[in-house]
């Protein structure tokens, strides 16, 4: 009651004070410096590394370790002499092709493996499923660093050391627990009353997969696919680990490890070698990049 | 009995052969369907996971299998001061990162969340430190630190005469730790943004609006709707960030590779440089294991600590 008696006058001043704050809130200069400007200085410090490293990869040597005559921020005369060094001096070319074997076959291994357990986790629904889906999102949070060591040596003693096939087989540890969690939750949201009628059709379980499942679900089995193929192209510390020798290194390993020698680095050669390693995830990403952020940002919403 | 009525129709029954049966019998196709995941993830993760374990507590190296030598490799690095000093820079730098990262993600979210044109562009541009791979981009900052030709230091010193010589970023040991800090968080943003915009654009603007009207200022807006609303989803990507941040190993290797003078150690870069280059891959296991204990109460209190606060602000714990 004292509320309702204290109301009257309370509103007429908030309106008072919050008016002209509304009022001010919708004018452009005040979204300008409290929207635009500080979003422009994101958007400038999250792309200079890769402006940095792109104007690097074409400087030639003269403009690189000279800022005084020439302006560094922009390229005087365009050169490719370090990404021909690049291809045609060192093995970068293999070391692609090593990397994008691995990554795609990784990816496809563990596209396999977490769709048939998202499928038997969330659709045949047998007991103690929540337990293994529980124990799957578990095993996510194991990091690899923790497990390099231990793998190292159960990879040498199954004479893997050193062969792709090592890294094709581990990248699924980490890539197997996201991509069924993800895809738990997308076979979530693809109606049960599908699988019923297929049912009462007289489909068998592996037809219904097949048939109705897996064709609705393929928006999530791209997102998963992306991310695949992301994380195993990023991956380091297995690849550093488990490859010894040069032609088996993947890009991100052979780049540290190959390019950098002596104590004069070749900054050119390393920025281009980056830009071009950098460059078939950018593009692949490019192509999906609303199932990327739609499936990132459900996955964490799950 | 239908056999003579519609032969058609029961004459694919009859002819399923034992093993179409056997798939669409429901134990054996879960059984199945979960056998490649499962066997992927029990040799390949927990089975490593336990000898890591097995091996932290022998005197392995390469090339020899190791004794049984109980605590032995654990008492050595509890009087190790490298140990220490990479106990010390792994929370430090998790701590600090963590901070700035969720820092200035939430405020990025924040400013994503309004009405911007360009907006899917903008987030594409956003998330691309996140998905190029993080050593390249750790080398992108490695000559961004270069001592003498750093970007940074040319703008400070020559451009703008802020300072009056070049800084060392990456040669002691306390800028070092910053630089790889900056570096990190540098990475960590994207992530932290557009998880939290996802979870921004779960409110309800009708809340908002309510409290418009109820004369509420900004910071009361945020504080009591936006922030409760999202520590659900802050829980969860903090202690994702949390255990990436603490086990992160690309960055520091990349950059620093634990120098100078060792002041850069990670637990992780710590244990590779034990484990393999090293040898000792009972130690290099002992580090790694000491791990866990942290990674444990991180996710604990993380978890633990923000979930409980959604509860006691009235919302349903689900």
């Amino acid at each position: 009651m004292t509320d309702a008696a204290a109301l009257p006058e309370a509103p007429q001043s908030n309106t008072a004070t919050a008016q002209p704050e509304a009022m001010a809130w919708d004018s452009k200069a005040r979204r300008m410096v409290t929207i635009y400007l500080p979003l422009a200085c994101f958007v400038l410090i999250l792309l200079f590394p890769f402006y940095w490293m792109t104007v690097t990869a074409f400087k030639p040597n003269a403009e690189l370790f000279d800022y005084k005559t020439y302006n560094p921020f922009w390229i005087g005369s365009p050169t490719l002499d370090h990404i021909k060094h690049l291809l045609f001096n060192t093995a970068y070319p293999h070391w692609l092709v090593t990397t994008m074997t691995v990554a795609v076959c990784a990816t496809f291994l563990s596209l396999l493996a977490s769709t048939l357990a998202a499928y038997a986790i969330q659709r045949l629904r047998f007991k103690g499923s929540q337990y293994v889906g529980l124990a799957i999102y578990l095993a996510y949070l194991v990091p690899p660093s923790i497990l390099f060591i231990p793998l190292a040596t159960m990879v040498f003693r199954l004479g893997l050391f050193d062969s792709p096939l090592a890294l094709i087989l581990t990248y699924p540890t980490f890539l197997v627990p996201f991509c069924t969690w993800l895809l738990i939750g997308y076979f979530k949201s693809i109606p049960y009353e599908l699988e019923e009628c297929a049912l009462i059709d007289g489909a068998t379980r592996l037809q219904i997969l097949r048939q109705i499942t897996l064709p609705l679900a393929v928006p999530g089995l791209i997102s998963a696919g992306i991310f695949s193929f992301t994380l195993s192209w990023n991956e380091f510390i297995y690849a550093l680990a488990f490859i010894q020798s040069s032609e088996n290194k993947t890009v991100p390993v052979a780049i540290l490890t190959e390019l950098v020698s002596g104590d004069v680095y070749q900054w050119g050669a390393l920025m281009a070698g980056s830009l071009l390693g950098s460059l078939p995830v950018a593009i692949f990403y490019s192509f999906f990049v609303d199932y990327y952020v739609s499936s990132l940002t459900g996955a964490v919403k799950e | 009995m239908s056999a003579t009525t519609a032969p058609a129709w029961t004459k694919p029954q009859q002819q399923a052969n034992w093993l179409v049966r056997l798939f669409d019998w429901k134990p054996f196709l879960a059984f199945a369907c979960l056998l490649p995941a499962a066997g992927l993830l029990l040799v390949f993760l927990t089975y490593p996971l336990g000898l890591g374990i097995w091996l932290a507590f022998t005197d392995t190296t390469i090339g020899r299998s190791g004794y049984w030598v109980g605590l032995e490799n654990f008492q050595y690095l509890l009087e190790d001061p490298l140990w220490w000093n990479a106990v010390f820079y792994s929370v430090f730098y998790t701590g600090i990162a963590t901070i700035g990262k969720f820092a200035l993600g939430l405020w990025l979210a924040l400013l994503l969340n309004n009405h911007l044109p360009f907006k899917s562009l903008l987030r594409a541009i956003i998330l691309l430190p996140w998905i190029v791979p993080t050593v390249l981009s750790a080398i992108a900052f490695w000559w961004i630190y270069d001592p003498q030709f750093s970007i940074i230091s040319f703008l400070l010193v020559d451009k703008l005469g802020i300072l009056d010589n070049y800084i060392d970023f990456l040669g002691s040991a306390w800028p070092a730790r910053f630089s790889l800090i900056a570096a990190n968080i540098w990475r960590g943003i994207p992530f932290v943004a557009i998880s939290l915009l996802a979870g921004l654009q779960t409110i309800s603007p009708s809340l908002y609006e309510a409290a418009l009207l109820d004369g509420s200022t900004g910071w009361q807006r945020f504080r009591y709707i936006t922030f409760p609303m999202l520590m659900p989803i802050l829980a969860i990507v903090m202690t994702f960030s949390i255990i990436f941040t603490f086990t992160d190993f690309q960055l520091v290797y990349a950059i620093t590779r634990g120098g100078p003078v060792n002041s850069t150690h990670l637990l992780a870069t710590l244990a590779f440089q034990r484990g393999i280059p090293g040898g000792q891959l009972g130690e290099g296991a002992a580090i790694a294991v000491s791990m866990i204990p942290f990674l444990v109460f991180a996710t604990l209190f993380s978890y633990y600590g923000l979930a409980r606060r959604k509860w006691q602000q009235g919302e349903g714990n689900d």
